[in-house]
């Protein structure tokens, strides 16, 4: 399915790579729009070229501004993906191939909150299990789906590390410990259940 | 087993200990301001002397490691492993929430002593609140000239940042986080060379855990004799211990490494018992890679050497999980397979493939439709995997070796009992599935 956007990014020395990316993957999908307009505002640009004197290499304030990307728009988009590239110097494969192996980064809309159950050894010995059913349920969604509303996607991942509360979830920026069946549906409510419990630093956000 | 004033932990409940001012009223920085006075080989002696060995899970002494810099470098990095991942481990987290400033100054020091150029926190992204705390108390330190050009009049520059990773456990591997920092996948890297000659950017690099890094301004404080006094030889200092699962107590606790697993479960100070009174069916004592104990071996020390002895690979991060006897075997078993084989990177075949092999037999085996030789095979593709027998890139496929074939052969007779019991005709239909 990438291959429409690859062979939209084919640049002078790279194209014989990607070309073979394109007859590899998809010969059918029509390319994506050429003129598509940018997507990433003036301040999310200010904000990534801000990282990059942290690093020898421009390359590595890849990561940090795919978060802000994320955190800005919510996914990042193959649009974003190559504006990200333009900016740092660098082939938009590479951007891509960034988003495919860290499970955090998303090239699809996902809900407005992401649920994360924990389900490694400790929260499953102390009913994780259970709490993930009941989300489910609850939600009336499967793993890796978001709901109908646009709400919430679910997701599961290994040990959180607050494994001393276990059962236990993430909803974006907030830890939810010692979860029971019975609290979900009020967890789930609450407005402000992904806002961390601590003074937030700006330093991953783009304030409009 | 000794009980002593937490050193590690001593502003545990503090009112705003996260604070620069709250920090430096309990005698916060001083041990830099001394450090300061000295020359970077006098603090690598001190902490060589002091035998601080790394608690990441290797256990390697950090002035050992910091020797191995090349003599002529001009630019030197400092990576600080906050990419805690190893379930169920938790102590670093606890360590960078109540007491932000004893890590920053850790790294001062560390960097100091290594003349480091810059130094980069890798933290998992998971850790969201600790990194807006640790964020915070970064802003305050920089404010306050403890980091950036020339802190406080010495002529020694040091940038510190924060760099968040996005969900990979293999990062928390020293040479797959320098990947990651760099931009790339977490790939780990073929060693030699060894980041300390050829690390992030290519630069000589030290990477060094968070827990490590918090022992630094106790050592620098109050000396390197002082320090090996701590615990048993060989295993000094103060240590952090996690203990989770169905234990009264879970929590992460700071002692001397001469505890046993037994004191960690049952001890006043530590988890008080097992909830319920349920008997231990088996423990975990160091992170799962490091294999499991029955509970007939809760006497094992948890110190560097001793677990060893009990067919471990090491004391690793010092964090117990334990299991209980209600808790079915084929359960922990598939919960451990697939954590390593969602975690293996794939660049190495028999990781990539002996993980999910396993994943699928244990599926099968938790299924209900497990075969006795299928408990030879997990065997033996454990055995075929690893550093150890010099296969594999990095150490997760040691660890998932370690992890399942202590489980499958110290549980051989539970395992067996429940395929015995299986409903005949389900390793038929299954295999017809698979094949
Ligand atoms: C698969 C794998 C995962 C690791 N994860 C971590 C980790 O999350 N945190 C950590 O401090 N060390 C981790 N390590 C150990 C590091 O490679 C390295 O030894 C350690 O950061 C060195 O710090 P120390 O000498 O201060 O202990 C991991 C090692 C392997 C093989
Ligand atoms: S041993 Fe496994 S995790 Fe480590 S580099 Fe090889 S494939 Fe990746
Ligand atoms: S096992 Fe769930 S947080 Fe560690």
């Amino acid at each position: 399915m990438y291959g429409r956007y690859i062979l939209e990014w084919v640049t002078p020395g790279l194209e014989y790579n990607l070309k073979v990316v394109w007859n590899a993957i998809d010969r059918i999908s029509p390319p994506l729009e050429a003129t598509a307009s940018p997507v990433l505002s003036q301040a999310v640009r200010e904000k990534i070229r801000s990282f990059i004197s942290r690093y020898e290499t421009q390359r590595a304030a890849l990561l940090p501004a795919l978060h802000v990307v994320q955190n800005a728009l919510g996914h990042i988009s193959p649009q974003a993906m190559k504006e990200i590239a333009g900016l740092l110097e660098i082939a938009p494969s590479k951007v891509l191939d960034l988003i495919g192996f860290y499970t955090h980064l998303s090239d699809q809309p996902k809900g407005r909150k992401t649920i994360v159950v924990c389900r490694s050894i400790s929260c499953r010995l102390m009913g994780g299990q259970t709490i993930l059913e009941t989300i489910k349920q609850e939600l009336g969604i499967d793993e890796h789906q978001t709901t109908p509303d646009g709400r919430y996607t679910l997701m599961t991942e290994e040990c959180l590390a607050a494994c001393e509360h276990g059962p236990c979830m993430l909803i974006d920026e907030r830890m939810h410990k010692l979860v029971q069946p019975e609290d979900v549906r009020r967890i789930l409510n609450d407005p402000n259940n992904d806002k961390p419990q601590v003074p937030v630093s700006g330093l991953y956000m783009v304030t409009d | 087993m000794s009980r002593f004033e937490p050193i590690l932990l001593r502003n545990l409940g503090v009112p705003n200990a996260t604070d620069l001012t709250v920090y430096r009223s309990r005698g916060g920085y001083q041990a830099f301001e001394k450090t300061l006075r000295m020359t970077p080989d006098e603090v690598v002696q001190e902490v060589r002397a002091a035998d601080l060995r790394g608690r990441g899970g290797a256990g390697f002494p950090a002035g050992v490691k910091w020797g191995f810099l090349p003599k002529d470098r001009t630019i030197t990095y400092l990576c600080v492993n906050a990419d805690e991942s190893e379930p169920p481990t938790f102590s670093n987290r606890v360590l960078i929430e109540t007491d932000p400033h004893q890590l920053l100054e850790g790294i001062l020091i560390a960097g100091f002593a290594t003349r480091a150029t810059a130094a980069y926190i890798y933290m998992r992204n998971e850790f969201a609140e600790q990194f807006h705390i640790l964020q915070h108390a970064l802003d305050q330190a920089y404010a306050a000239g403890l980091f950036g050009h020339h802190i406080q009049g010495s002529g020694w520059s040091m940038e510190c940042y924060i760099h968040r990773g996005a969900g990979a456990y293999i990062c928390g591997e020293e040479t797959g986080l320098i990947e990651s920092i760099e931009g790339k996948r977490g790939w780990p890297r073929i060693k030699p060379p060894f980041p300390a000659v050829a690390g992030l950017f290519g630069k000589p690099t030290v990477v060094n855990n968070v827990e490590t890094l918090c022992c630094l301004p106790h050592i620098m404080q109050r000396g390197a004799s002082w320090f090996t006094g701590i615990g048993p030889k060989g295993s000094s200092g103060p240590k952090l211990f996690c203990i989770s699962g169905p234990v009264n107590r879970p929590g992460c606790y700071e002692a001397t490494m001469d505890i046993t697993v037994r004191d960690l479960i049952y001890h006043r100070d530590f988890g008080q018992g097992m909830q319920n009174e349920k008997f231990v069916k088996g423990v975990y004592p160091g992170g799962l890679s490091m294999g499991v104990l029955t509970g007939e071996e809760l006497d094992m020390r948890m110190d560097f050497d001793d677990p060893q002895r009990y067919g471990l690979l090491g004391l690793g991060t010092a964090a117990a999980v334990v299991i209980d006897e209600d808790t079915d075997v084929r359960q922990v078993l598939l919960n451990v397979a697939r954590f390593f084989a969602k975690e293996s990177c794939g660049q190495c075949t028999q990781c990539r493939e002996g993980t999910g092999w396993m994943y699928k037999i244990a599926q099968r085996i938790a299924d209900g439709a497990g075969r006795l030789q299928d408990l030879d095979i997990l065997s033996e593709v454990t055995q075929s995997m690893g550093m150890m027998p010099g296969l594999s890139i990095c150490g997760l496929s040691d660890g998932a070796a370690y992890a399942i074939r202590t489980l499958v052969e110290k549980f051989r007779r539970e395992f067996e009992q429940h395929i015995r019991n299986q409903k005949p005709g389900n390793v038929e239909r299954a295999l017809n599935v698979v094949n």
